[in-house]
């Protein structure tokens, strides 16, 4: 036991040391502050935009006058100015607009907005918008038409979805599951290959470094190959944790020096208020660390029966298959059936549960389904570690000799 | 020290090591040799506990072979390297740490290692930054750091210049001195002269032959002597006690290979000779262990 302690040392320190670790471990925080800079400068540029501007109304048809209605950053004012004198004054005060209504404003683009500073498109929208409802409303009172019955006849619809549970309706945030699930999801999918290539490319390193030979001396196969295993596990949930700290950091300090109330991502974080954040991280990390314990394994077997790992392919592809298949269809099918049959059975299969159950995690499925998928995942990697481990043991000692399919079976039947 | 026993290991399709058995006696160095894929590798797995033999047993001093007993020997493999981004000597203290020394007494004894080889100022030194040559010396130390009974090296001479080969032969030597019995397997039959006491030749998985190198070349003695003479070439009258094998000549020197008739002696071949030639060498010609090698082996 104590020989896996110092195996697990050396395979956590020897990549924790690394510069590229540290790397990712800082890179990911600088991008997330960047991010906030970025909306910092937006939310700041659009408050810019937002400044109320004045725009002057010469109608020259007297059915649009006085009927504008003032928006949060829109003012109108009537001017009765005739259009030269009118223009003139847009010299003075550069950020006023001119509204030019003639008397023919219903022939094409006859009506005018003029300016010193190019309005940006939600004013003219607005404006168009305006004017467009005044001069219906107008053609129809011209009809004959009884305006306020109209107002009347229209209605104004919006939906609440609410789900319905025992301790009560609670208000549930549909895009906001949906998007905890699949980001979820994605990173259990990517950080399993990552780590888990981290832990065959060490495997195909030892062989090639023929150190392997030296090592097995010492201890048993089984033994180095679950210190390696653990080692990486460790380095990747050290990675994880810096990640989530660094990240708490950066938001309190973007939180106050950009001091940004209206930032997006105030909006982001209250929609998630209904997400139980506690259970899914911890779910998170079960289904992280069971599924890679169950793929590193395999990953681990697969270093240990080539010489290269541009040989890995072909052993790798059938492998990853059932990952990559639920990976492909979680943001499209899963997400949006999680309680489908086949979102059931591919949360229940240890090979495909880390991403189909956390897809589904936030719809809250039946907690014997977890309880099934969770239980399965420790037989699975149980099951994986051990098979590994047999093919391991014979793959490490054998040198130029292009292992098949049929070899691995071999391998795994032979005996001590 | 070590005693093997009936030791039987079948890989799919071909058997490595069918019913061999040997003694290896305490405080010798003993060679073990056989043609590529003889089997020997296997045997050594074996010994190291890396692999199991189908039937069979070894006795460590007496005791079967167990888990404790990994700690008392050092295996230096054919196969062999360091990781390559690790620093030397972080490098050693990690692999004798796992053959169950403390962190204080490895880096102790490393030291005194890197002074005895003079290679003090490697200890932070990358392996890929190393020689081959280089590598192999701190491959060596970290075989022998733990002090152990039993030291096997699968062929310890190869990537070594001559020099360094000897500074390693003789930490070899000096090791058994200090109590130490060496297995180590070869090629080179002249570094089995001129280092073994004792060999056992393994080919196509059995054990052909074991014992004292004295006594093995010995025993392939049969009855062939070389001769030097000067003067006239040997006319032979068809009563001499032996039958020619060859007969050479150059530099005015006749050399002459023979086979003793039965019965027959060295001083018998003298008698016939002395009257008609001057002899200037006569010599049994036992055969080397390389000779014996090929024709066990052919």
């Amino acid at each position: 036991m104590n020989k896996v302690l110092l195996i697990i040392q050396r395979e956590y320190l020897s990549r924790v040391r690394k510069k590229a670790f540290l790397v990712t471990v800082f890179l990911v925080p600088v991008l997330l502050l960047a991010m906030y800079a970025v909306m910092y400068l937006i939310y700041k540029n659009s408050s810019e935009l937002n400044a109320i501007r004045t725009v002057k109304v010469l109608d020259e048809t007297g059915q649009f006058a006085g009927k504008m209605q003032n928006k949060s950053t829109i003012k109108f004012e009537d001017v009765n100015k005739p259009l030269t004198a009118a223009r003139k004054d847009l010299k003075t005060h550069k950020d006023d607009i001119l509204l030019y209504i003639p008397k023919d404003y219903e022939s094409l683009k006859s009506i005018q907005l003029l300016s010193e500073k190019k309005p940006n498109i939600t004013v003219s929208m607005a404006i168009e918008r305006q004017l467009n409802d005044i001069a219906t409303n107008n053609n129809m009172i011209a009809r004959g038409i009884d305006t306020s019955k109209i107002k009347d006849v229209k209605s104004n619809i919006s939906i609440s979805a609410k789900e319905v549970t025992d301790s009560g309706d609670k208000e549930s945030n549909v895009g906001a599951l949906y998007g905890v699930g699949v980001a979820g999801a994605i990173i259990i999918y990517l950080s399993l290959f990552i780590y888990g290539a981290q832990v065959m490319r060490g495997v195909i390193e030892e062989k090639t470094n023929r150190i392997i030979e030296v090592i097995v001396s010492s201890v048993k196969p089984f033994q180095l190959m679950l210190g390696k295993i653990i080692g990486v596990a460790l380095v990747s949930l050290t990675q994880f944790l810096a990640w989530i700290i660094l990240s708490v950091v950066v938001s309190y300090i973007a939180n106050k020096y950009f001091n940004a109330p209206q930032s997006p991502m105030l909006g982001v974080f209250a929609s998630l208020k209904g997400v139980p954040f506690g259970y899914i991280v911890s779910c998170f990390l079960f289904y992280f660390l069971t599924g890679f314990l169950l793929y590193s394994a395999l990953f681990a077997a697969v270093g240990s029966a080539v010489d290269s790992e541009s040989e890995t392919q072909q052993f790798m592809f059938p492998i990853t298959m059932p990952l990559l298949f639920t990976y492909l269809i979680s943001v499209t099918f899963l997400a949006q059936n999680p309680d489908s049959t086949l979102a059931f059975w591919l949360s229940i299969i240890p090979f495909t549960a880390p991403v189909a159950m956390m897809v589904r995690l936030p719809f809250d499925p039946d907690p014997w389904q977890v309880g099934l998928s969770m239980g399965l995942m420790v037989i699975g990697f149980i099951f994986t570690v051990w098979v590994a481990a047999r093919i391991y043991r014979v793959g490490i000692l054998m040198y130029g000799k292009k292992a098949s399919y049929s070899e691995l079976v071999k391998w795994f039947f032979y005996k001590e | 020290m070590l005693s093997i026993r009936n030791i039987v290991k079948q890989y799919a399709g071909h058997r490595a090591l069918d019913d061999v058995s040997l003694e290896v006696p305490a405080g010798q160095i003993f060679g073990l040799l056989g043609p590529n894929g003889a089997g020997k590798t296997s045997l050594i797995r074996i010994i190291n506990q890396i692999t199991a033999p189908d039937s069979g047993e070894i006795l460590f001093n007496g005791e079967k072979l167990n888990q404790s007993h990994i700690e008392r020997i050092g295996y230096m493999p054919e196969e062999r390297g360091l990781y390559k981004k690790m620093a030397i000597g972080e490098q050693i203290v990690y692999l004798a740490r796992l053959k169950g020394l403390s962190n204080a007494e490895a880096t102790r004894r490393i030291k005194n290692w890197f002074e005895k080889l003079q290679i003090q100022d490697w200890w932070n030194k990358k392996v890929e930054e190393l020689s081959k040559g280089m590598q192999q010396k701190a491959q060596f130390v970290a075989t022998v750091l733990h002090e152990p009974d039993l030291i096997i090296l699968d062929e310890p001479f190869s990537g070594f210049d001559p020099g360094n080969a000897e500074v390693i032969k003789n930490e070899i030597i000096e090791l058994n001195q200090k109590g130490a019995t060496i297995v180590f397997s070869t090629h080179r039959m002249e570094s089995v002269e001129e280092l073994c006491s004792s060999i056992a030749l393994i080919h196509k998985s059995h054990k052909i032959l074991d014992g004292r190198i004295k006594d093995i070349r010995n025993s392939y003695r049969n009855a062939t002597y070389v001769i030097e003479y000067s003067g006239n070439a040997l006319s032979l009258n068809g009563n001499q006690p032996f039958t020619t094998i060859d007969e050479t000549f150059s530099d005015e020197t006749h050399t002459l290979r023979l086979k003793l008739n039965e019965g027959a002696t060295s001083n018998d071949v003298l008698q016939y000779l002395i009257p008609q030639v001057s002899v200037n060498r006569l010599q049994e010609i036992i055969p080397s262990v390389h000779e014996i090698f090929i024709k066990q082996t052919k």
